[in-house]
């Protein structure tokens, strides 16, 4: 029998179950939403860290994806729209002992958010930035987001989006973050990988999870959820180390997947104690 | 999923068999257990759960080598697989469990 | 390095006045935004902090920088931010995610003249409404208006204690003639400033309830990190803090956030009576107009004017009893104030057509005079 099944006394609990508060079960996503599967990942790879729970902390912006630091059974906060990494930084500055995971959304931390995330990512704070980018604004209903690809429907491009949409991992890499990843919510071994190799690491790093928004997205752009994944799987390239140039959004093109910047350089916490409080 | 080849110590080498269980009402019906089953040990069940979504079922219990893939790309929490002892005679079908609990 | 608390005299402007006083109440925590006429308090922090175990960083804007003080309150630590204006418009989210959240910590609005970018370099006293409605829905805060360095000091000391004591954002709403003034500050021995900091929770974790008030209206707050596994929501929540959208959660969270001040103004309101005992004119002003004011009381006299001056240390909430109790009684109330009337619109309502109450005030740039007090004193009685 599992540990965990022993644990529990024969009672049936899910491995992750730890995790999240189940009083708060069900969580809002919709069916063949992928946040729930960024977030179980998540999870999975605080969990496996072996990072003491009590010390690590969840924030979240607004939207569909800033609902999961409300799921989780860490100290978790759900912030103003756009402004997670900010409260983040408070966090981390004042207590560096926290491990602090930024989990969000593309347009909770790429449009309203954006000038904190580039900042963050510059300062080199020592935070882990995980973005589901389901490509729109899927909680209120579908609108174009910074992420939405050109052409693309949503509420507010009826005719298509006039956009271009940003590339994630090269706005992260030109900011000056530390570790940059993208994955998408079907390679879910490489994301936690991804993750739980973030947490360790000092400095900023960020992970795109790519994850269907049938509800909102999907239904205005003729995918089902099961078209998104199957186009995760067949038209996706792992290539570690590409150049963040090549790294666009593009149906017309194949999706780079991979790990494409993992550098060590000093956190903002560390530079101000060496220059601020160096040791006598 | 097929094999290219057949490994040269395909006896040496025992395939661990895994028990799936399912929290059915917990499901939200996405599919994506079952679609990416590399076994295809799971199926749509035609009942419905309370939240009104048809839950997947076990269909080919023996077939489950505990890849845990359904565990990890379920959004709900709703499944997860754990190794049946190597010692359970392989004739006898792993039960699956499947739990009234959202 | 310096000591946390610089016990002396000092010739010292406001603005480093108010950072001492942050210091001095136990702040270690300063996330900025750099604006005339606030940037010296950013700066004297940046060059303190360090050296008292604490933490200085300049944000990319206002927003970040209160989003920053309100996370660095969770972490454990006394945290604050000092602004003008502009950088007080874009606080305006935040302050409402720190009411909201039961958050301490403590906002500067060192005034300017409004509104958009107005008088960069010139007082105002345009933002007292704003401090008191600015963020978006009903809720109650403390804001406190010192009238000197020496004052702001103290201020800011009281001003973190509140917010410890009653878990909220505390505004000093100080202006620029205060913040760039330069007056002798004595700082106290340790022993004599009294430092309030918050209750931490006690027993078992998992019986904690966030927001399940136990002293001041308030309930203790846990440290992220202090193995409570807090949930923090900016959404209407229930006394666990979790996420509630119902009318019964509503009126719990509001009525709690309202009530927790409402039902402590004693312990909040602080005004300062001068020659109020046989006051027949009774004028009310608050921060630098305080200033004026104190002088046109005694010009008012030497003519003849029986006038008095209530000055509002405590800003909001309003000292609402003092205005009604002396409405009726009194000839007349004169609210001096550099706006158009913001306090005066209280004082107005308080007065309550018992006693005529009038404004002197203007638009912003430049100081009230008490000659124009006194003159519309004549003009009016």
């Amino acid at each position: 029998m599992a540990d965990h099944l022993k644990k529990a006394g024969n009672k049936q609990v899910h491995p992750l179950d730890d995790m999240v508060r189940r009083d708060r079960m069900p969580h809002i996503w919709c069916p063949g939403c992928g946040i729930g599967t960024v977030f179980s990942a998540c999870l999975t790879a605080i969990k496996s860290s072996g990072i003491d729970l009590d010390k690590v902390v969840m924030v979240s912006g607004i939207g569909c994806s800033g609902r999961a630091a409300g799921y989780t059974n860490l100290d978790s906060f759900h912030t103003t729209h756009g402004r997670a990494i900010p409260f983040a930084t408070g966090v981390k500055l004042a207590n560096p002992e926290l491990k602090v995971i930024v989990f969000s959304g593309d347009g909770d931390l790429f449009a309203i958010g954006g000038n904190h995330f580039i900042h963050a990512a510059r300062r080199n704070i020592d935070i882990t930035v995980v973005c589901v980018n389901n490509l729109n604004y899927g909680m209120t209903g579908g609108q174009a987001a910074a992420t939405t690809p050109e052409g693309s429907l949503t509420t507010t491009t009826p005719l298509g989006n006039p956009e271009r949409p940003f590339n994630l991992p090269l706005l992260a890499y030109a900011a000056g973050a530390a570790y940059v990843a993208r994955w998408t919510m079907l390679h879910i071994q490489d994301l936690t990988e991804s993750i739980k190799e973030a947490m360790v690491k000092p400095g900023f790093a960020f992970i795109e999870a790519l994850s269907p928004c049938p509800v909102n997205y999907g239904r205005r752009n003729k995918e089902k959820p099961l078209d998104t994944l199957t186009m995760y799987r067949d038209k996706t390239i792992i290539k570690n180390g590409a150049s963040p140039l090549e790294l666009d959004v593009d149906s017309r093109k194949s999706i780079i997947l991979g790990k494409f910047v993992d550098i060590q350089k000093p956190t903002f916490f560390e530079l101000y104690e060496k220059i601020y409080r160096p040791a006598e | 999923m097929d094999f290219w080849r057949v490994p040269l110590d395909i006896d040496a080498i025992q395939v661990p068999r895994g028990i799936v269980t399912i929290f059915e009402d917990r499901c939200k019906g996405c599919g994506y257990c079952i679609t990416f089953c590399p076994r295809h040990v799971l199926n749509l069940a035609s009942r419905f759960n309370v939240k009104g979504y048809h839950p997947p079922e076990v269909i080919r219990a023996d077939d489950c080598v505990n890849c845990r893939f359904c565990e990890i790309i379920c959004p709900e929490f709703a499944i997860y697989s754990t190794e049946a002892s190597p010692d359970s005679p392989a004739s006898v079908p792993c039960s699956c469990d499947t739990i009234k609990e959202t | 390095m310096k000591p946390a608390l610089l016990t002396g005299k000092h010739y010292i402007t406001g603005d480093v006045a108010c950072a001492e006083g942050a210091l001095a109440a136990g702040c270690r925590f300063f996330g900025g935004y750099p604006i005339t006429p606030a940037t010296e308090i950013a700066e004297h922090m940046a060059e303190r902090l360090p050296g008292v175990g604490g933490l200085f960083i300049q944000m990319e804007d206002e927003i970040a920088a209160m989003a920053s003080v309100l996370g660095a309150s969770w972490a454990g630590k006394k945290s604050m931010t000092a602004t003008s204006g502009p950088g007080f418009s874009l606080m305006m989210e935040n302050i409402g995610l720190g009411v909201s959240t039961e958050t301490p910590c403590v906002v500067v609005n060192v005034q300017r003249g409004g509104p958009s970018t107005g008088l960069p370099t010139q007082v105002a006293q345009g933002d007292m409404m704003q401090a008191r409605w600015g963020s978006h829905g009903h809720y109650a805060i403390i804001a406190l208006s010192p009238s000197s360095p020496q004052e702001l000091f103290y201020q800011t000391i009281r001003a973190f204690n509140l917010s410890e004591k009653y878990r909220t954002p505390v505004l000093i709403m100080t202006d620029e003639v205060i913040g760039h003034m330069s007056e002798r500050v004595e700082i106290p021995e340790a022993g004599k400033i009294e430092v309030f900091s918050r209750n931490k929770p006690r027993g078992r974790r998992d019986r904690f309830r966030l927001f399940s008030p136990v002293e001041n209206g308030v309930a203790p707050m846990p440290a992220a990190g202090d193995g409570y596994r807090i949930h923090v929501t900016g959404l209407t929540h229930d006394e666990r803090g979790y996420p509630d959208l119902t009318v019964d959660a509503q009126a719990n969270m509001v009525g709690r956030i309202v009530g927790k001040i409402q039902n402590h103004l004693d312990d909040i309101i602080q005004t300062e009576s001068y020659r109020m005992q046989d006051a027949e004119i009774v004028l009310i002003s608050y921060g630098v107009s305080g200033r004026t004011a104190l002088a046109a009381v005694d010009m008012a006299r030497s003519q003849g004017i029986k006038a008095g001056l209530l000055r509002l240390l405590t800003v909001w909430p309003f000292p609402e009893a003092m205005i009604r109790s002396l409405a009726g009684r009194v000839k007349g109330f004169v609210t001096v104030e550099i706006n158009l009337g913001q306090i005066h619109l209280e004082v107005e309502r308080c007065a309550a057509g018992r006693t005529p109450a009038f404004l002197v005030g203007h638009a912003g740039g430049t100081l009230i005079s008490p000659q124009r007090v006194v003159e519309r004193i004549k003009e009016a009685f």
